[in-house]
């Protein structure tokens, strides 16, 4: 969402309770239970949010939860969106049959161990200082190199541990451990010569740079 | 565009897809009910202003949060889910530091809870990249022009929380008194701590 325009003004600073009512609740820890029950990860579900349809995701937060444990059951063959469509009527009196579940498929990728960091034996590619380019990314998968700083010249200014590589783990295709740096943009680099002037700061894997002689 | 075939309440629709789970025993009520009891009442951003106000009062271990955010957190008995690896980022008369998701809405749990309405709206999440003095001042926080703003995208593992000034003025206060000064907004960096 970095940069898209039209969202208006923010909303106010108030206080809150974790969950507004019960139900969000309810979807917080589905959404943590539905990654173990359909046999994912914490990357497919964050790719599962995106797949929501966008007037879905922008109407309401939790319910975006709801939709995208939905779509995680769903690839793995746990529940359909039939079933839970069936569930709902009937929560909501009517007699409709509930379809039977679907044939389970779990993804099976190899995990490297609890969590997502990782220790590798190669070298970081990059060191501090240097002036890194971002890749001219146009996946239609997950990534975690947002448009806004695709194309981009930038300074990496701290080396992060290495992790999992979300672009190849949200889609079961390995956790191909990558290096990670911290890389810092001028403002006026991102958004021109008339932009505010200030320091952006993003931590982006090694596969997405390269280095500017 | 939404789905037209979905419209279903999402009250009714978490209920449906929670009584299909556990019904298959895929899902444990009891887990599940922990879970939101832990974020309901445990995991908060009063285990941020903890961290906040010890670094106050304590140099040494203001240097340790500054060097390893982790393990000094992990030291006051912080650490879980979305805290693999904080990093804490000083705010100091020069520079000010603001913390966003853009991509989604990572947040350090262990330190702050689950992030605010205004932290996961994309009217946050799409402009204080692009305009943050605008963002910031409309959130009631206006800084000076010699003050740099650094936005940090949290867009890895790795989780931000800030370390704010502290108020002149709370020379004589306690540890305990100060974390109470500490607040949510101010550990994201839309804010600052205040004196009473």
């Amino acid at each position: 969402m970095g940069g898209k325009q039209g969202f208006g003004h923010v909303l106010p600073l108030t206080a809150e309770p974790a969950f507004a009512e019960p139900w969000e609740g309810k979807a917080f820890a589905l959404g943590l239970l539905s990654i173990r029950a359909a046999g994912a990860n914490l990357h497919a579900f964050r790719h599962a949010l995106e797949r929501v349809p966008p007037g879905d995701y922008l109407a309401d937060y939790y319910d975006r939860w709801l939709r995208a444990s939905q779509i995680l059951l769903a690839d793995s063959g746990i529940l359909s969106a039939e079933q839970v469509a069936a569930r709902a009527a009937r929560l909501s009196g009517s007699e409709v049959p509930e379809p039977d579940p679907p044939e389970p498929h779990k993804p099976d990728m190899p995990s490297g161990g609890p969590g997502n960091l990782r220790t590798l034996d190669t070298p970081p590619a990059f060191a501090v200082g240097d002036r890194v380019r971002t890749a001219d990314l146009r996946t239609a998968g997950h990534t975690k190199l947002p448009g806004y700083v695709r194309r981009r010249t930038g300074t990496v200014t701290a080396i992060r541990p290495a992790e999992i590589f979300p672009d190849t783990a949200a889609h079961f295709e390995g956790e191909n451990p990558q290096h990670c740096y911290a890389v810092e943009f001028d403002s006026r680099e991102l958004w021109g010569p008339d932009a505010e002037p200030f320091r952006l700061s993003i931590d982006l894997f090694e596969p997405y740079l390269e280095k500017v002689t | 565009m939404t789905s037209a075939a979905e419209h279903i309440d999402p009250a009714v629709r978490a209920e449906a897809l929670a009584s299909l789970l556990i019904e298959r025993g895929l899902v444990d009520q009891a887990t599940m009910d922990n879970f939101i009891k832990t974020y309901e009442q445990s995991v908060g951003p009063m285990n941020g202003a903890k961290v906040v106000a010890r670094a106050w009062t304590d140099p040494g271990y203001r240097e340790r949060l500054l060097a390893d955010g982790t393990a000094a957190i992990a030291e006051l008995g912080f650490k879980g889910p979305q805290g693999e690896h904080i990093v804490v980022l000083e705010n100091t008369p020069e520079v000010h530091n603001v913390v966003v998701c853009t991509l989604c809405s990572c947040y350090p749990w262990p330190v702050l809870g689950l992030p605010p309405s205004w932290y996961k709206d994309p009217s946050y999440r799409s402009r204080i990249v692009r305009e943050p003095r605008t963002v910031l001042a409309e959130f009631g926080l206006e800084l000076g022009d010699d003050v740099a703003i650094q936005v940090v995208d949290s867009s890895s593992e790795v989780r931000y929380m800030v370390l704010p000034m502290r108020p002149a003025g709370t020379e004589g206060s306690s540890e305990e008194e100060l974390a109470a000064l500490v607040t949510r907004d101010a550990m994201v960096g839309v804010a600052e701590a205040v004196a009473p």
